[in-house]
């Protein structure tokens, strides 16, 4: 737990505090495991971060990275180990009970699983009427309209209702995924990989309606995805995460044009592109080698062992490095050589 | 360019089941020469793997080939004896799967699995075959490839099975691989390795490639010409320039419009393909595609259309083609968009109904 004191604050960026709806400040999460003698996997590994209201934050990295843990903790699902996340000004790692509740009304998700994030024993009618119930919204017959609302918000025939969830396709499902997460009428909602499992057209019909979404109820997204391009897409900053850290976070524009940390720009480039000739000039940068395990994760700065410019041994392998401004405005990277990639 | 390795004709492969004849591939005809890369595309269930199973005859119950001709430098496989098709499975084609590690013996060591590939088809005597190992994983970059013959499967990580595989699916020489979303279920810096590695070992050893993928950029990457099927038959096909240019099937102009760029700044809206692909079992008269197609016209809905040439060696199914649709269709098809009414009501009963904040 020596990195846990060690762990350096990032600086304030220059934004308004009431323009931030989701703080994150030097959060960690470790899973202890048995019979490696005290030993832990260290998931979120002292991460800051910020989700502004109104918007789209993308996060990116590979399996592995931290990514899923931290949508956890931020939704309240899972504990901190440590650290701080505040939402709509409140510390929601204190939260107990009712106030917690109230927290979690403000805050869904949609899953990645569209098969197994539905029960399939539940019509769903019942499935979109469950947290209406949970909550004691609205009279008997509210809640039932409002189900049929729902689902033509999605689009979906609202005359569903008492159809099960296998009489939909894996489109149609996530649909009625999203069509749940809405109907508490949050303020933020977690997208954890929630477009990856499906087919390209489906995949656009529900990016597609994401946006449209967003628009008409002003809603903020954490969209969590490894496909860069499909986040691109849809973010409006992105945060990139590597063996538990952020290490680079950035508007959506910046962060391919001028990426900052040599991570980033190895991610950017190795996603091939839909044009042959586009794809004839594209040189990918390769990184060497593997993520490195959890567990143990390396000296000073984590990807210096697969980094094609660390100074290792030397300040990369010894310093870790702080999350500091680099680049553009708003954009910040935690690299002892950032842009020099 | 070279002379044809493979030719698919009228190839027709059903599935047997109690709803009925599903249709999977639906008179199919395709050909890859010699040491070419070919992208077969379409969404999940349009029949591209069956295709890729029925050239190795391995299509599994209840499906068969029902007709159709499969050449192989000439010869059929649809007509080989068992000890044709053993012969001609791994030491002419070899296939390469998305999940390496369903596909690799967890309880055997890698060496061995790659080594039992060579001595299964007497190719390399058994001397040579250990020998070989070792070469074949350096080939494919596995890093201490001495060493790592002697591991089993779950001491290597996603990226290096597939390699491994690879590596298998190489051992006998084969003049074509076959690989099957080879790299759908990596990372994408591991992806990006192993598109590499497959580059590089279509331009050393000349072995022809088939890729079967959902990913465009894939085959923009990998590929010389492409193969776009949809409900078990081709729609399209052609040099993947001249598709990536000018697609003229409405199918392959809205795939490419359906995924977003990384390199590109946000455009408004993806191409969505409104619907779903067609029950195989009842697909649709006429054009399989006319339910979705943003610019069918009546003669779609009662008459397929045969794939005829649109271009210099570009082939399209389609009545209208993209070059012919009206520019009203394509900017409505750009912009298709979920009911703006059916949010208004939504948010003024929210209000009314004090669900908002509570």
């Amino acid at each position: 737990m020596a990195a846990l004191q060690a762990a350096e604050k990032a600086p304030a960026i220059a934004v308004k505090p009431e323009a931030v709806l989701l703080r994150v400040e030097n959060a960690f999460k470790y899973f202890p495991v048995s019979g490696l003698g005290g030993l832990a996997v260290r998931a979120v590994d002292g991460v800051d971060l910020e989700i502004r209201r109104g918007e789209t934050l993308g996060l990116v990295g590979e399996s592995g990275c931290g990514k899923s843990t931290l949508a956890r903790l931020i939704t309240a699902l899972l504990p901190v180990t440590a650290g701080k996340i505040t939402f709509d000004g409140q510390d929601i790692t204190k939260l107990r009970g009712r106030r917690l509740r109230r927290i979690r009304q403000k805050m869904q998700m949609i899953f990645q699983d569209p098969y197994a994030s539905l029960d399939p024993r539940m019509t769903v009618g019942d499935i979109l009427q469950e947290p209406l119930d949970n909550f004691g919204i609205g009279s008997v017959g509210h809640r039932r309209r409002r189900v049929q609302e729902l689902l033509r918000l999605v689009g979906l025939n609202p005359n569903f209702t008492n159809r099960y969830p296998h009489e939909f396709s894996g489109g149609q499902r996530q649909r009625i995924g999203i069509a749940r997460a809405l109907a508490l009428n949050p303020s933020f909602i977690v997208c954890d990989e929630a477009v990856s499992a499906l087919d390209v057209s489906i995949q656009a019909q529900i990016i597609n309606l994401l946006q449209d979404l967003q628009k008409e109820f002003q809603l903020t997204y954490l969209f969590i995805a490894h496909d860069l391009a499909v986040v691109r897409h849809l973010s409006d900053r992105i945060a990139v995460m590597y063996l538990g850290k952020v290490v680079e976070t950035a508007d959506r524009n910046d962060i391919y044009e001028r990426p900052q940390h040599p991570y980033t720009k190895a991610l950017l480039s190795s996603i091939p592109v839909p044009d042959p000739k586009v794809e004839r000039e594209r040189a990918p940068i390769t990184l060497k080698g593997e993520i490195p395990s959890p567990v143990n994760p390396p000296s000073g700065c984590r990807f210096h062992t697969r980094c094609p410019i660390a100074r290792a041994p030397g300040v990369c392998s010894e310093q870790e490095p702080a999350l500091e401004a680099h680049g553009a405005a708003d954009q910040v990277a935690a690299c002892h050589f950032a842009g020099q990639a | 360019m070279g002379q044809i390795l493979l030719q698919v004709e009228d190839l027709h492969t059903q599935f047997f089941t109690s709803r009925g004849v599903v249709r999977a591939v639906d008179g199919v005809s395709l050909h890859i020469d010699a040491g070419e890369t070919l992208g077969v595309v379409g969404e999940s269930g349009c029949g591209k793997t069956i295709t890729a199973l029925s050239v190795l005859r391995l299509v599994p119950e209840p499906g068969r080939i029902t007709s159709g001709k499969i050449l192989f430098r000439g010869r059929d496989v649809t007509k080989m004896d068992d000890d044709e098709i053993r012969d001609f499975r791994g030491n002419d084609v070899a296939m390469i799967f998305q999940d390496p590690m369903t596909s690799l013996n967890p309880v055997t060591k890698i060496g061995f699995q790659i080594e039992e590939a060579m001595t299964a088809h007497k190719r390399f005597s058994a001397g040579l075959a250990k020998g070989r190992v070792v070469e074949l994983l350096k080939r494919v970059r596995v890093p201490a490839a001495e060493t790592r013959v002697k591991d089993y499967p779950h001491q290597f990580s996603g990226g290096m099975r597939q390699r491994a595989m690879i590596a298998m699916g190489l051992a006998n020489e084969p003049a074509l691989l076959i690989a099957d979303e080879p790299t759908t279920a990596l990372d994408v810096t591991v992806q990006a390795q192993i598109i590499q590695l497959m580059k590089q070992l279509n331009r050393e050893l000349g072995t022809a490639m088939m890729l079967i993928t959902h990913n465009m950029a894939l085959v923009a990457s990998l590929c010389q010409r492409v193969v776009v099927m949809y409900a078990g038959r081709v729609v399209e096909e052609g040099p993947v320039e001249q598709i990536f240019d000018s697609p003229q099937h409405p199918y392959t102009w809205s795939l490419l419009r359906s995924v977003p760029r990384v390199d590109e700044a946000r455009k408004d809206r993806l191409v969505s393909i409104r619907g779903l692909p067609p029950d195989l079992v009842n697909s649709p008269a006429g054009c399989k595609f006319h339910p979705r197609c943003p610019f069918v016209v009546d003669r779609c809905k009662v008459e397929e259309p045969p794939l005829a040439e649109v271009a210099p060696d570009q082939v399209a199914r389609c009545w209208v083609l993209m070059r012919n649709a009206r520019q009203e269709d394509v900017d409505a098809a750009k912009t298709s968009a979920l009911s703006v009414e059916a949010a208004q009501t939504l948010k003024a009963q929210a209000k009314v109904g004090g669900v908002a904040g509570s």
